[in-house]
């Protein structure tokens, strides 16, 4: 590990984790809590962008429904917190179950069909959790409803923003820490096998589908997980949170960050979110007033990454060492 | 009489108004290398993807070590000791040769829902794997990704991969194709040499190889089994030699 | 029994509106193979490019007509800058531009004609009723979308089973890599056909607009359900989206006529007209998911 620190991928993540590490004490001391805000938005998405990456990256599984899981989870949650179950003892494992077991179904239908089907069937079962979440009047329909934080009576206070904060952070480390026994375990080659060549995986003995669905229902309960926490930083939830743009989101985030590698979904949420701040400010210095149309810039760069830049931001610190880990 | 190990009884394929496989009955005996060959889309790729469970037949029945396995899904049929080797190469090209048959030795080793522990540390698969890799002669391209392997070597690795989990029987849909001479007659003795406990079905265009090889020899034209014997009684054969056997440059 | 009639004609009218946006999405998707996103884009800028010159010209029909060259002309743009790139790339890569392509066209919408959204009036002619059947009046503008959208649909017929295009087109729906060995000019092919599917996109956009109104990000919601048509036809197949978006068509809007009563007798008012939609919209997709665990590849789709 020491070695891979001498790298400039390894030197460039361990600093990007320290800053991260130590954000809310770095926030304070600069005063700038709108920053930790957006850092707490960034942690929790790099969470649910590393799971996506189980299936997308490794597993080449694209799935573009992924953000019904965030409303499941948040749904989960605020609708318990709503109906005066406050503690997070009994929300959190509720709407992860909600989560996984939806997945579960999900996967069950959709990882029977291929390519461009597999795409529109997901992308089509997201719908249909967004139309629900935003029939459900009791819940405030379209326009979301506000909730109160999840309580952990004794343990944390989430309202507190630094504490919460570090909450998320330390479930980025574990996402982390599990995705990089993932890649490498009998279970992560399986995966990574079936999406470098299926009919052989199949041919040597390994019921693909079982795996695959294995993967998803796993990535979905992450997703989930995603959820429960954008629900308790905004104290609020809607049906946007899962519409089809925020799966698209995620989707670009993996891509960009590199697919298929430990560090990418990480880098790729930090870029993401950088590029949403900052091409607002850059565009109107170039075109007074033009700020606010900054997706015409970012649509074209998406195709421009999607032609030309596909092995993400990963793929510029050179191949690594352990291609193999990279799959 | 001694139960086939592979035993394909009256397999009929249709594809629209095309026949491929016409009532074809075939079997394989433990310790022998059945070879089965005929001219260009007699639809021999056609009938061994029927036998390991790519494709379903209409009608038909396969039994495999006395068990029914006409509906087992190929997976299962790997599983219960079938293995194959493909026509065009199928390896997992980003994996190095070693992770190539190392993934095959897992396969039978138990499921895979193992999350966490490490399999480039797993002795009980890459110990195995090494050996494959030696018994077909890569062991010197052990870390080299598959993309990298020559074709002839690619080949072997397929080998090594359908050896993996030491199956009954092994179905090579032309294991020499694309060699040279030299490596053909090593991969003849290589084969030979496996022979011992295991049932072949060997599909093959190479006709000096297939008279070296083979014990029995069936012939597919159009989809029938037109002749099925000793390689003298095929060699002998009239309407083999009318319709395959003389076009061929023996 | 009259307003059945009418939600079912409704039904229709909505079926064959959505057979013209999935029929270009099923043509793309089944003879490039290529994920496209951003045909709900065309359908938008279909309908404000309609807005546009109809007001230059004052006149609904010239306006329309002028419309669909111009979205033809759109489609063949785009087909050439982007598309083309694209047919040999994955499907994740085609996902990830057209993705960018609906929010660029989004913005573009919104820098040129601004946040609002626009309104195309019912033209004067067809502001009446008519007769359908003796004692039963039907919007006239509404009965002029069904006769357009079945035009086009016995048009498209004719073409793909009788004109050397759409033997073509057929040839290469089933087998693609064939139609590049029979000498066909593959890539003036594959733009004729994106122009088309812009073309039927654009007059879906320009006639559904005085009935949903013209505005940003129109399309995004509609092309989901145009995906929802193609996975229960089968993808390449007009036949199977014809069938398909009929079916649709007539869940949708006989679901969301009578659930509401339906829902009042246990709900109140306001939550049944809010779970109404969600509900016919989930009966479209378990259809979806029962055609799916049937035949993983729709109704009429490529085994």
């Amino acid at each position: 590990m020491i070695a891979a620190l001498a790298t400039p991928r390894g030197l460039i993540t361990a600093l990007l984790l320290l800053v991260l590490a130590v954000l809310p004490l770095l926030t304070q001391a600069f005063d700038q809590r709108y920053l930790l805000s957006i850092g707490t938005r960034i942690v929790i998405w790099a969470i649910a962008a590393i799971s996506f990456n189980m299936i997308l990256g490794y597993g080449g599984m694209v799935s573009f429904g992924h953000a019904m899981f965030f409303g499941i989870g948040g749904y989960a949650v605020g609708i318990l917190a709503h109906h005066g179950v406050a503690s997070g003892f009994i929300q959190w494992p509720v709407a992860i179950v909600a989560a996984t077991l939806w997945a579960a179904l999900i996967g069950a239908l959709s990882l029977r069909t291929r390519g461009l089907y597999f795409i529109m069937i997901t992308l089509a079962f997201a719908q249909l959790v967004f139309y629900v979440g935003g029939g459900l009047e009791a819940y405030g329909a379209d326009d979301g409803l506000n909730i109160s934080r999840s309580r952990f009576p004794g343990l944390i206070d989430l309202r507190d923003k630094a504490a919460f904060y570090w909450l998320c952070f330390a479930l980025l480390c574990g996402t982390l820490w599990f995705c990089s026994r993932f890649a490498n375990s009998r279970f992560g080659l399986v995966i990574r096998g079936a999406k470098s060549n299926e009919l052989r995986m199949t041919a040597l003995g390994f019921p693909v589908f079982r795996y695959r669905l294995a993967a998803f229902t796993l990535s979905g309960a992450f997703g989930g997980l995603s959820g429960i926490l954008l629900a308790n930083e905004g104290a609020y939830i809607s049906p946007a949170m899962m519409s089809w743009v925020k799966s698209g989101d995620l989707i670009v985030i993996v891509v960009l960050g590199g697919m298929g590698t430990l560090f990418g979904p990480l880098y790729g949420t930090i870029a993401f979110f950088v590029l949403e701040e900052s091409l607002k400010p850059l565009l109107d210095l170039v075109a007074k007033g033009w700020g606010e149309y900054w997706q015409i810039v970012f649509g074209p760069m998406l195709v421009l990454i999607a032609l030309y830049a596909r092995g993400g931001i990963d793929s510029l610190f050179g191949s690594s060492k352990e291609w193999r880990r990279h799959g | 009489m001694v139960e086939p190990l592979l035993a394909a009884t009256g397999l009929i394929k249709r594809f629209g108004g095309l026949v491929a496989t016409d009532n074809v009955s075939i079997d394989v005996q433990r310790g022998e290398i059945h070879a089965l060959i005929g001219p260009n889309g007699a639809g021999k790729t056609t009938l061994v993807s029927q036998l390991t469970g790519n494709l379903r037949p209409d009608t038909g029945t396969i039994h495999f070590a006395g068990r029914d396995i006409t509906h087992l899904p190929m997976h299962a049929r790997v599983r219960l000791g079938l293995a194959r080797s493909f026509q065009i190469t199928s390896v997992l090209r980003e994996f190095t040769a070693l992770d190539n048959v190392a993934l095959a030795v897992q396969a039978h080793a138990g499921h895979s829902f193992r999350f966490l522990a490490d399999t480039r540390r797993d002795e009980s698969l890459r110990g195995p794997a090494r050996r494959g890799l030696e018994e077909v002669g890569l062991a010197a391209r052990a870390d080299t990704p598959a993309a990298n392997l020559s074709h002839g070597e690619q080949r072997q690795l397929e080998i090594a991969m359908a050896l993996a989990g030491d199956p009954r029987l092994l179905l090579l849909d032309e294991p020499m194709a694309g060699m040279g001479v030299e490596e053909s007659q090593r991969m003849i003795g290589f084969l030979q040499g496996l022979k011992d406990r295991r049932g072949m079905l060997l599909i093959e265009h190479d006709m000096d190889a297939v008279f070296q090889l083979a014990d029995r020899i069936t012939v597919l034209v159009y989809g029938r089994a037109i002749a099925s014997g000793t390689p003298a009684e095929i060699r002998a054969n009239a309407e083999v030699r009318q319709a395959y056997l003389g076009e061929d440059d023996v | 029994m009259d307003y059945l009639l009418l939600q079912m004609l409704n039904g229709v009218q909505l079926g064959l509106l959505m057979f013209l946006l999935a029929a270009g999405l099923t043509l793309t998707f089944g003879i490039m193979d290529l994920v496209n996103l951003a045909h709900g884009s065309l359908y938008m800028m279909g309908a404000y490019i309609a807005w546009m010159l109809i007001g230059w010209t004052d006149s609904f029909v010239l306006g329309a007509l002028l419309a669909l060259p111009a979205t033809f002309l759109l489609g063949i743009v785009v087909e050439a800058i982007v598309m083309r790139r694209l047919y040999a790339r994955d499907h994740l890569e085609q996902v990830l531009a057209t993705f960018g392509l609906i929010l660029f066209f989004n913005e573009l919408v919104r820098v040129i004609w601004g946040p609002a959204g626009k309104s195309i009036a019912v033209p004067a002619f067809l502001s009446r009723t008519v007769e359908i059947l003796p004692g039963v009046p039907y919007p006239a503008y509404r009965f002029a979308i069904i006769v357009v959208g079945a035009l086009v649909a016995i048009l498209l017929a004719w073409l793909v089973a009788r004109t050397r295009i759409g033997m073509l087109i057929r040839a290469g729906a089933s087998n693609r890599r064939m139609i590049g060995a029979l000498g066909v000019n593959i890539e003036l092919l594959f733009t004729l056909v994106f122009g088309l599917g812009a073309v039927f996109a654009g007059l879906a956009g320009l006639m559904a607009a005085p009935i949903t109104s013209v505005k940003i990000g129109m399309g995004d919601d509609i092309l989901i359900l145009a995906f929802v048509i193609i996975v229960i036809g089968g993808i390449g197949s007009i036949k199977g989206a014809f069938v398909a978006a009929m079916v649709v068509g007539q869940i949708d809007i006989v679901g969301r006529a009578f659930l509401p009563d339906l829902l009042k007798t246990f709900l109140s008012a306001s939550a049944a007209s809010s779970a109404a939609p969600a509900i016919s919209q989930v009966l479209i997709y378990i259809v979806m998911a029962g055609v799916l665990v049937w035949r993983p590849t729709g109704l009429f789709g490529q085994r």
